[in-house]
């Protein structure tokens, strides 16, 4: 992989922050857009822009065509079997939501359990508090091994036949774990619990294939895979989907509307409520086709070779703590003994590097931690292993700075 | 090596506020008791002011968070105590204007250490930290004032 013809593609990159050269490291929050993307989106708004789905006219046509287009690509790019099991949203948060409102409380009574484990993400911990309170059901929590991962024993013991939905992140956004979503749905599949993933740091960074992980619902966002801000996906089972009722009512997802009484359209258009994100779901076709012409085996493998390097550079800076197994996919957490990671950030930040510092939304797993905050530098395809270098200097900085200051 | 820009925020009188914060702790015995926390980084304060007759007579605060946050806790407790209330209020909107880096004229208020913040200004994206225990006495002085 040519990471120096990547970083090309990515405008953004090329500029200074506080006098140096930018390094990203905060890809696990957002990852930046190639010009691709950029372009693509550009083409849309400036050629094709119309509504979808209603009119006769020909860029209303063009619109659709594009629209349904990005739909069908994201089946292919996730091997998903129907095009109609792709359902946009505005991210994995609304994406859970959705099956959390849906399908939960359709399904869900106060003898059922929800599963899920401690190192969610906010968004995959609150649609089901919230699920569990309004029907009584009882959410239970996966324990978690010392270094951060599960044991397929203590996934085998926590499901049950009163398991109705096991909700769980394919990667940790904190830890880097990466969790057995395939052993996971069929440990839940024999006890007729639906699966739900949280692929928001699962299918930027790796190949997912829908069908072989056999899950019943996997969510994920655009922006974390070079595609805009502000579009998703809710990949479901076709016989799920169609048993559910949608959550938004309005426009554009309606068949019949009489005075008192409406019928929904066909799947996925009942989900999709009000006019549609057009130009993101364009722009996430465009980062399909970017990240699939890099490949995402390349991907993955450029990760690890960067997370083995920055793990064997960062081990030598003397008290330097690392959160999350070994064995991890593309991000390390860490923290500075006797140096807040907001102070480590800023002074990394004046070095023009950006790292994340704070609870990452997963303030029940930072608990477990026992840390009230922590810093994350998480990689993509366009990182170097001279950007770790920097970062490896930038601590070193902040340890003299700190050190020099007390 | 050179630390220009970042000596310019963490100065030396804040590092001492950090490592020896002033008024740590907590108080008891009628003394009013707030909680604020930064939702998006994890900080938490917890406040704790006697006030008597409109007089701060007592203020102490626990809490986690970075050296900019427990820094401005630690000063801001120093120059409020024994302070009017009304006095206390019209420092947190003087640190405010401070932070928005407006020049105001403190007049005759007496700013003690505060004023080594004023670095924070330049760095927005930690200003929030530095009005975390300022935002919490205006919420207690409120409640306390609206029981």
């Amino acid at each position: 992989m040519d990471v120096a013809a990547i970083r090309a593609d990515f405008p953004i990159l090329d500029q200074e922050v506080n006098g140096k050269p930018l390094v990203y490291l905060d890809s696990a929050a957002t990852s930046q857009k190639p010009k691709q993307v950029i372009e693509a989106v550009n083409h849309y708004y400036r050629n094709n822009n119309s509504n979808v789905h209603r009119g006769v006219h020909t860029i209303g046509t063009r619109a659709t065509e594009q629209y349904e287009g990005a739909r069908e690509r994201v089946r292919q790019f996730i091997s998903a079997k129907h095009t109609e099991e792709i359902i946009f949203t505005r991210g994995t948060t609304s994406a859970i939501n959705l099956v959390a409102s849906s399908y939960g409380r359709a399904n869900l009574t106060e003898a059922d359990e929800i599963v899920t484990t401690q190192m969610e993400h906010h968004s995959n911990i609150i649609p089901w508090q919230q699920l569990a309170k309004a029907t009584g059901a009882k959410l239970k929590f996966i324990p978690l091994e010392p270094d951060g991962t599960l044991t397929l024993d203590n996934i085998k013991k926590t499901i049950t036949d009163s398991t109705k939905i096991v909700a769980i992140t394919h990667v940790s956004n904190v830890l880097g774990t990466v969790n057995p979503i395939q052993a996971i749905t069929k440990i839940a599949h024999q006890h007729h619990a639906v699966v739900v993933v949280d692929g928001a740091q699962g299918i930027p960074h790796m190949k997912v294939d829908v069908s072989e992980l056999d899950c019943d619902f996997y969510a994920f966002s655009g922006h974390k895979m070079c595609a805009p801000t502000g579009v998703g996906v809710l990949y479901g089972k076709k016989e799920w989907l169609e048993a559910m009722e949608p959550v938004e009512f309005g426009g554009e997802m309606i068949d019949f509307v009489d005075l008192y009484d409406s019928t929904w359209k066909e799947l996925p258009w009942k989900f999709e409520g009000g006019t549609p994100i057009i130009a993101g779901a364009v722009g996430l076709a465009a980062a399909i086709d970017y990240l699939t012409e890099v490949g995402l085996d390349n991907i993955t493998k450029h990760e690890t070779q960067l997370v083995e390097y920055a793990m064997d550079q960062l081990t030598t800076i003397e008290g330097l703590e690392i959160y999350g197994p070994k064995k991890r996919a593309g991000l390390i957490t860490f923290n500075l003994t006797d140096v807040h990671p907001h102070d480590t950030a800023t002074v990394l930040d004046s070095e023009g590097i950006a790292v994340r510092a704070g609870h990452h939304c997963a303030q029940p797993l930072m608990k477990w931690l026992n840390a009230t905050a922590t810093a994350r530098a998480s990689f993509y395809l366009y990182n170097s292993r001279s950007d770790i270098d920097r970062l490896v200097d930038g601590l070193r900085k902040a340890k003299e700075f700190f050190g020099d200051v007390f | 090596m050179s630390f220009n820009n970042l000596d310019n925020l963490y100065r030396q009188v804040i590092m001492d506020h950090y490592k020896n914060p002033r008024n740590h702790g907590s108080l008891s015995n009628g003394a009013l008791t707030l909680e604020m926390n930064n939702p998006t980084c994890g900080d938490r304060i917890q406040l704790h002011l006697l006030i008597e007759d409109g007089i701060v007579n007592d203020v102490k605060f626990e809490g986690e968070g970075c050296s900019i946050s427990l820094a401005s806790a630690s000063m801001m407790t120093q120059v409020i105590k024994g302070q009017e209330v009304e006095t206390a209020l019209k420092l947190s909107q003087y640190f405010s204007d401070m932070m928005l880096g407006k020049d105001v004229d403190p007049a005759d208020l007496e700013l003690g250490d505060i004023e080594a913040l004023q670095g924070v200004a330049k760095f927005p994206a930690r200003i929030k930290c530095a009005t975390l225990a300022w935002k919490a006495m205006e919420k207690a002085v409120d409640q306390n004032e609206q029981p």
